[in-house]
């Protein structure tokens, strides 16, 4: 050790990720104060919270055993419709995502397809599928055909950003190499562009699927047919035993998406 | 026979990456094009088969003018022009085969090349074409999960199921351990010998180059500097090219002396 060494200092802290100590403990106060500020104003009414509890339970007791007899039939039909319209929402998002989705991609479309498709991507992105769902309802009458349009525009949202985005990240050798072959635009996007993005769109499609059978339920409420609007009938008819059926019925179908999903999503890599 | 003339290619960054290269190389020659990196060399092939649009100046191949063609044009001119990438830039998840038989995309209808029905005669030498760099085996592998030196010959095969007048071959070996790369070289030079390719082939390893090019061409910032046998280059030539370095050890040894017996075991 030579004598200049010992002049170095023996304490090192990392740096603060702000610099300005003042404006870190302004911050530090502020989101403190805000948060209990935020609490104050939501003025709970803890005799309400305590009566809710035991009521809650109550009604929970009340989903055992859960009504399996389905005695008007509604269920079954309810569940089966919810299915296919995830089914071909899904599909028919999915197939009007890939026009959009390739035009949204900045690295494949003029300047101009690609401005036109992003923000397509946007305006489904802005509306929740309820708030689609309650426009398409307006529009089309009630039934599943006004869920089927409110879910295939959100799976648009969805899936033609991330295959886009997809895209943008693509290995631009692949691309460049067959290009350099000769290939037509369409058949560069089936050779190099399309096994680059494949397997984790199919697996997209699939959790898609999980969603928009999932988001059918809340659809059905607002009058865009599936499961939802049974369900809402029951709860207010204190049907709860039936309400419980329709719940673990979504539940088992959940699960089951889920699982199959994971599977076929490693199988496709 | 492909003729630069006075091409000069600036990026939108402002960057002049080419700066008036004239350029003629006769059918059937072997030309390694050399130069620190950042010179042009890259952006030089890609000129060729317009990758990259240059800024100024003509490309010829043969008597067609290749700037200028229109895109269906172009593409046809492409198809007479292969190209050997660094890193391979074989697609990933198609098959050895696939890969091969992108190469007649430009013949080849779009619903030929979607449902894999290629005519008979192109699927007779993508075989062939494999079996000649020993890759039969592999046929129906896909492309990840080969080694570094298959990978290359897999690429090789899809330049030359093209048909191909001319290659542009750009840092065939820069992945690829001294072994390896050798072989390669050795293949590409002998390909173009039994088909009477011309080639120009970005290098960076310049023992490497003067092995296995009969013409070598210096590039630096973007102009040409040297142009000559690999022979002549001496190392004050190295120093004009590259700058100053101890080049005795580098060019001390030309000829290609070893393992020309162990073509069968390529890795």
């Amino acid at each position: 050790m030579s004598e200049a060494s010992l002049n170095y200092a023996q304490t090192w802290k990392k740096p603060h990720f702000i610099k300005s100590s003042l404006l870190r403990y302004l911050i530090y106060v502020g989101t403190v104060t805000y948060f209990f500020l935020a609490i104050y104003t939501m003025d709970v009414n803890w005799t309400r919270v305590a009566e809710g509890i035991p009521r809650g339970a109550d009604m929970i007791s009340k989903f055992f055993p859960p009504d399996l007899s389905d005695s008007r039939g509604v269920i079954l039909d309810g569940i089966l419709e919810s299915i296919w319209m995830a089914v071909i929402s899904t599909i028919g998002g999915v197939l009007l995502s890939i026009p959009i989705g390739l035009g949204a991609a900045r690295n494949l479309a003029p300047t101009w397809v690609y401005l036109f498709c992003r923000s397509i991507i946007a305006v489904s992105r802005t509306f929740p599928e309820v708030i689609l769902a309650i426009f398409a309802v307006k529009f089309f009458g009630f039934g599943p055909f006004a869920g089927f349009i409110a879910l295939a525009i959100g799976t648009i949202g969805f899936w033609a950003k991330l295959l886009a985005e997809d895209i943008e990240n693509m290995s631009k050798s692949q691309a460049e190499a067959v290009r350099a072959t000769g290939a037509t635009w369409l058949q560069w996007i089936n050779y190099a562009i399309q096994p680059q993005v494949l397997p984790r769109m199919i697996g997209l499609s699939l959790y898609r699927l999980d969603i928009n059978f999932r988001e059918s339920a809340v659809v059905g409420i607002v009058g865009a047919g599936g499961i939802g609007a049974h369900l809402l009938t029951s709860v207010q008819r204190y049907e709860y035993a039936t309400t419980a059926t329709i719940l673990f019925s979504i539940i088992a179908i959940v699960i089951t998406l889920e699982y199959s999903s994971g599977y076929l999503r490693k199988w496709v890599q | 026979m492909l003729r630069l003339e006075n091409l000069s290619k600036r990026y939108k960054t402002g960057d002049l990456a080419l700066n008036n290269v004239t350029l003629e190389i006769p059918d059937g020659q072997l030309v390694a094009l050399i130069g620190p990196s950042g010179a042009g060399k890259s952006t030089l092939i890609r000129c060729v088969n317009r990758l990259v649009d240059a800024t100024t100046g003509t490309i010829h191949l043969g008597e067609r003018e290749i700037n200028g063609l229109s895109n269906r044009d172009l593409r046809r001119a492409r198809r007479r022009m292969g190209m050997i990438f660094q890193e391979y830039a074989l697609v990933e998840r198609l098959t050895v085969m696939e890969n091969v038989l992108s190469g007649r995309l430009g013949y080849v209808n779009f619903w030929q090349s979607l449902f894999r029905k290629y005519p008979k005669e192109n699927v007779r030498e993508a075989y062939r074409l494999l079996d000649r760099v020993d890759l039969m085996h592999m046929v129906d592998k896909r492309a990840d999960e080969l080694s570094g030196g298959q990978r290359q010959r897999v690429g090789i095969c899809r330049a030359l199921i093209q048909d191909p007048e001319l290659l542009l071959v750009d840092e065939p070996t820069a992945s690829l351990d001294p072994k390896t790369s050798r072989q390669i070289m050795r293949l590409i030079r002998e390909l173009c010998e039994e088909r009477g390719l011309a080639a120009i082939i970005n290098i960076h390893d310049v023992a490497l180059a003067q092995m296995f090019s009969e013409r070598v061409v210096g590039l630096k910032l973007g102009e040409i500097v040297y142009d000559g046998t690999p022979g002549g280059l001496t190392p004050e030539v190295l120093t004009e090219i590259y700058g100053e370095e101890d080049w005795e050890k580098t060019i001390e040894k030309v000829e290609d002396d070893d393992d020309v017996l162990d073509e069968g075991e390529m890795a």
